[in-house]
């Protein structure tokens, strides 16, 4: 054919660390106008209502409490962060180890999907109180990584083994046709057709993970964790430092769960809609 | 000796009879089209020469040796209709990867990518991912990648069928330029009469209920063949035969109404 002109050819999408997280900063504009909305109509519905202060802070009040107490709420929130992320680490790292194994070896993962869909569907958080106790007592930073560990589990497990089994049957075709062994069509086709699905997965267990923490600290933990921090002050009607210690968690969730988009960005750059 | 020899092959899908007793033997450097309607068994045969999935009874011998053998010895390149390329791999990546699996170094690699997509004429889009090209340029990578490893033989399932007309036909000319540089054996499944007789240098006529062989015929146009070929009345002749010869097998198929369908 003569040298053709190509059809619809884009560029290959590549961009700096800034592309990678996210759109430009004009994109961003709209958000921010409606944020700053918020806590303006947050801030004048108190004032013009009088509001209890215990009902709802001004956010004025909440940002002067955390400024005040800020060092003490960055270590509480910090503390707080890593048995998020541990358990973020062990239950997500568990529930990919699993899904490889139940993908390999089908009838098992046929025997155990149901159980882990039903898993992932009832209220784990519930058990927390349960395995403060289990994990090596309520004031140990394990037991609040196993909560988390648990929360994050499910959620990885069933995505990620949902992605390993939907692969293309032209897709293992051609792999037979190459003669391929199991652990070349795992690598090869079963792995990267799943890290989409993975990643969804992952992304709902930052959010579990950061719940699993301080919601296990609110049933007892160390004295210098947020959770705890978040309910000492507010039983002594400290509103203004409550919920500054909210603040501080959304903050070190949002951090864990940007971490993981932005990896999924970069892991994923090939797939269409992600590098757009 | 032949490529492929099939003989006293039968396939059955439970019930259904999808092929039954063909007997077929594909020399070297030969360039056989199978053509038929729908559920004719050509896609199920071209499948078991690969040995894709397995005869019910009969054998298949590919360079000497079953079908098994030849499969693991990775003694041919497939071509589906559909590209069957891996989203997660650039261009070059994709038609290396049957490189990769036979170990070879990168080095050796790199340069039978390059010669390769110089081959399909793809040269500068080795970076972009597969959906950012067109059918046709997609298909053509699907061919580079089955060519890569130099298969002796080069199986084909109707790998034109989705496209446009004028693609087709310029595809058609750029694997007859392939077929020539590359010196393989192809098998391939159409169901475009036009281009089974533009191709090759026999066409297997099959038909039906069940799947059998009706007619082989060869076809003596001129080598070459080129853009005028299809003008010639020699090409024009053939197309009629392979035409009768497809509605022979097909009137044959009548007075059984009971049989069921069986799957291509």
């Amino acid at each position: 054919m003569s040298s053709g002109a190509p059809v619809a050819v884009q560029p290959v999408p590549r961009g700096g660390l800034g592309r990678l997280v996210g759109r430009r900063a004009v994109d961003w504009l709209p958000a921010l106008v409606v944020l700053v909305g918020i806590v303006a109509l947050w801030q004048g519905l108190i004032v013009w209502t009088h509001a209890q202060q215990f009902l709802l802070p001004k956010p004025t009040s909440i940002a002067s409490a955390f400024w005040t107490d800020k060092h003490e709420l960055w270590s509480a929130g910090w503390y707080t962060f890593q048995e998020a992320l541990g358990g973020f680490v062990l239950g997500s790292g568990l529930a990919i180890l699993l899904a490889l194994v139940l993908a390999r070896w089908r009838p098992l993962g046929t025997a155990l999907l149901p159980y882990a869909v039903a898993a992932n569907a009832i209220p784990i958080i519930a058990f927390a109180p349960i395995t403060n106790q289990w994990f090596g007592g309520g004031l140990t930073k394990s037991s609040k990584i196993a909560i988390a560990a648990i929360l994050c589990f499910f959620p990885v497990l069933v995505n990620t083994l949902r992605g390993l089994t939907s692969v293309r049957p032209q897709d293992l075709e051609l792999m037979r046709s190459y003669a391929a062994g199991n652990v070349e069509v795992f690598r090869r086709v079963r792995i990267p057709t799943s890290l989409p699905f993975m990643f969804t997965g992952l992304k709902v267990a930052t959010v579990l993970a950061m719940i699993g923490a301080v919601v296990g600290e609110y049933f007892g933990g160390a004295l210098n964790a947020i959770g705890v921090l978040i309910l000492s002050r507010s039983r002594v009607f400290q509103f203004n430092e409550a919920w500054a210690g909210v603040l501080v968690v959304c903050l070190f969730g949002l951090a864990l769960y940007i971490a993981v988009a932005a990896l999924e960005r970069i892991v994923l750059r090939w797939v269409p809609s992600t590098s757009e | 000796m032949s490529v492929v020899e099939i003989s006293g092959l039968t396939k059955q899908f439970g019930e259904t009879t999808a092929l039954q007793r063909i007997e077929l033997e594909i020399a070297e450097r030969e360039f056989v089209s199978l053509i038929g309607p729908s559920g004719c068994g050509k896609s199920t045969l071209l499948r078991i020469v690969g040995d894709l999935i397995e005869p019910t009874s009969g054998t298949v011998t590919v360079n000497g040796k079953p079908a098994r053998q030849a499969r693991t010895d990775r003694d041919y390149g497939i071509v589906f209709q559909d590209p069957v390329l891996y989203d997660w791999r650039t261009v070059a990546k994709n038609v290396a990867l049957p490189l990769e699996m036979a170990r070879w170094s990168r080095q050796r690699r790199n340069e039978r990518v390059q010669k390769m997509l110089e081959l399909v004429e793809l040269q500068g889009f080795e970076n972009h991912r597969p959906w950012q090209l067109s059918g046709g340029m997609q298909q053509r990578v699907s061919i580079a990648r089955a060519l890569s490893f130099d298969p002796s033989l080069l199986l084909m399932d109707e790998p034109f069928g989705a496209l446009d007309e004028m693609t087709r036909e310029r595809l058609n000319m750029e694997l007859l330029s392939i077929w020539d540089a590359s010196g393989s054996t192809i098998v391939f499944v159409t169901h475009s009469i036009a281009e089974a007789v533009f191709l090759s240098t026999r066409v297997v006529v099959m038909s039906p209920r069940p799947g059998r062989v009706s007619e082989v015929i060869p076809i003596d146009l001129p080598q070459p063949r080129t853009a005028t070929t299809r003008e010639e009345p020699r090409f024009f002749e053939l197309v009629t035969r392979v035409r009768e010869a497809l509605h022979l097998g097909h009137d044959l198929d009548r007075p059984a109404p009971a049989a069921k369908e069986a799957t291509a």
